[in-house]
């Protein structure tokens, strides 16, 4: 009887799953449609359309600017953001409050506003857009993603030094361990799964940045904005083939984020 | 030789408090901060002329055109976090109180569409609602219509289903957190009370998961309130568009960069007054 009763929630929520999903099973079943036009009914059984997306050259520098892009993102993101959490987490100075905020405007602002505002301060100090290219897709986009995923790194790991419990820090410098010792074998134990998630989570979240990178790309595309391209020009099967590749990667690298996550949940 | 070490340290401490600072005001707060400057410069002869008029303003509140959109931008951001929320509650109801064993495979299950290329989950729809997509294949063979419905794609209410989709799992997670940190007790001494199940949810659960559902709803309309590819995607004609396809055209084909700093700030201001006055009712709640 009592679980009798579940049965319209079991509804609700199971429909807003097929809801969440049935996008994602569309684009999958018709990267094998057999057809050059999408239209229904589907006519699975073909690979053609991951072959054409294999030989696309533009689709592919433009994937392979995205992961030098992600990668980079990546590198700035923990260089600045790891820092940035133990400044949060150990320094009290002034406009430390108008600091914090600061730097989650990137997260909750909507990216077209970040877009324009780096753009606009770019192009004030007469950086070339494509400028770094072809080392990179262009310095301003590289610079751009690292400011607008720094704070993932940074809100992840202070969240973390938060929860450590400082006596620990303190027992080992009484056991007569330097800092850097202290560091090593008591602090960095303990964020070591948030910096590692972290880091894998701006990984995905730059592979797919589209809004701020609109305004911040030079001559190089990256994934997402080679993708726009193609839907611009009229959507071929190819798109699907693209979506299908990008969606499977991007799946095993968020698993992956979140084993590391979980290996030390302290 | 010893104070020199101790010296140097304190200079690499320093050094390691001051990159992420340096860093945060130069690639945030000064861009964001030259918004501001710039939206009260001007465009003269083809170029950005520092000025400081308050045209762009004038302009901005002047021109039905923006006034309308941004109220068009919220009214669509409005379904999209009431349809995000219908969606994400009974989902994250069930993930934290009725998933056991399988909590954390339904957690993914949720999460994983997050990780679909943004640009391909805008489009997915455009398969489906489009002229010959699936609903109208499906509709057809169904007979409930004989001819493809046109209405479906290139309008509102595809943009506010697309924006719904890929901004539901913003809502749901902020909900998910705080249903998850409810103590079990306080449900089952409402319960023990003979508090019936919608009882317990109306005067327990509910109460207490409000700021989750602030916050989701707070990211869902900012995030989908500031979206500009969708509505480029799917919404058609000009009717359509979000105040931020304007930012966009703005600082794209009709170079008018001060113009559309000034719409932009207007944004964030926007902005951050909500998420000042969401921060302020959680607080009041919580004072209580």
């Amino acid at each position: 009887m009592r679980r009798g009763s579940d049965y319209p929630l079991w509804i609700a929520g199971v429909g807003a799953l097929a809801f969440l999903y049935l996008p994602v099973a569309v684009v999958v079943a018709f990267s094998f449609h057999d057809q050059s036009i999408i239209a229904w009914p589907l006519q699975l059984g073909t690979l053609r359309w991951y072959g054409m997306l294999a030989g696309d050259t533009g689709m592919l520098a433009a994937a392979w600017a995205s992961v030098k892009l992600a990668l980079l993102a990546v590198a700035i993101a923990l260089v600045m953001g790891v820092p940035g959490a133990f400044v949060l987490d150990r320094l009290d100075f002034p406009g430390k409050t108008a600091f914090r905020r600061l730097v989650l405007l990137p997260l909750i602002l909507p990216g077209v506003i970040t877009g324009v505002a780096l753009l606009s301060f770019f192009s004030l100090l007469h950086l070339s857009l494509s400028s770094g290219y072809p080392l990179v897709p262009g310095w301003p986009v590289v610079l751009g993603h690292g400011a607008a995923l720094t704070p993932v790194v940074t809100t992840q790991v202070f969240a973390r030094l938060q929860r450590l419990d400082r006596s620990l820090e303190e027992a080992s410098q009484d056991l007569y361990a330097d800092e850097w010792r202290t560091f090593r074998y008591v602090t960095l134990p303990t964020i070591r799964s948030a910096v590692l998630g972290s880091a894998l989570l701006v990984f995905t979240l730059s592979l797919d940045e589209i809004a701020v990178t609109f305004f911040l790309v030079g001559r190089q595309n990256t994934l997402p904005l080679q993708l726009w391209g193609l839907l611009r020009r009229g959507i071929t099967p190819e798109v699907n083939a693209a979506a299908t590749v990008i969606f499977v990667v991007s799946v095993a690298v968020i698993v992956l984020a979140a084993r590391a996550m979980q290996q030390n949940p302290d | 030789m010893i104070s020199s070490q101790v010296a140097a340290r304190g200079r690499v401490l320093r050094l390691g408090a001051l990159l992420p600072l340096a860093w945060a005001v130069v690639l945030l707060f000064v861009p964001y901060a030259f918004l501001l400057v710039q939206s009260f410069w001007r465009v003269a002869g083809g170029a950005l002329t520092p000025d400081f008029t308050l045209d762009n303003y004038r302009r901005l509140i002047g021109t039905s055109l923006y006034p309308r959109t941004i109220l068009y931008s919220a009214e669509t951001a409005l379904w999209v976090t009431g349809f995000a929320l219908l969606l994400a509650y009974p989902l994250a109801y069930l993930l934290a109180f009725k998933a056991r064993r399988h909590r954390e495979l339904l957690y993914f299950a949720v999460i994983i569409p997050l990780w679909v290329s943004y640009v391909v989950r805008a489009y997915a729809w455009k398969i489906i609602l489009g002229q010959h997509g699936i609903l109208n294949g499906l509709l057809l063979s169904l007979g409930v219509i004989h001819e493809p419905l046109s209405v479906l794609l290139y309008s509102r209410w595809a943009v506010v289903v697309a924006l719904t989709h890929i901004y539901t799992p913003f809502a749901l997670m902020p909900i998910f957190a705080v249903l998850e940190s409810i103590p079990p007790s306080l449900r089952e001494a409402s319960q023990d009370l003979y508090a019936g199940r919608w009882r317990t949810f109306l005067h327990v659960t509910l109460p207490l998961s409000l700021p989750g559902v602030l916050a989701g709803a707070t990211f869902a309309f900012v995030l989908s309130m500031g979206d500009f590819l969708a509505p480029q995607l799917l919404g058609g004609n000009d009717s359509a568009l979000m105040v931020s396809n304007l930012v966009w055209s703005l600082f794209g084909v009709a170079y008018n960069w001060p113009l559309g700093a000034a719409v932009a700030v207007v944004m964030l201001g926007l902005t951050l007054a909500l998420l000042a006055l969401t921060g302020a009712i959680e607080r009041r709640g919580q004072t209580r």
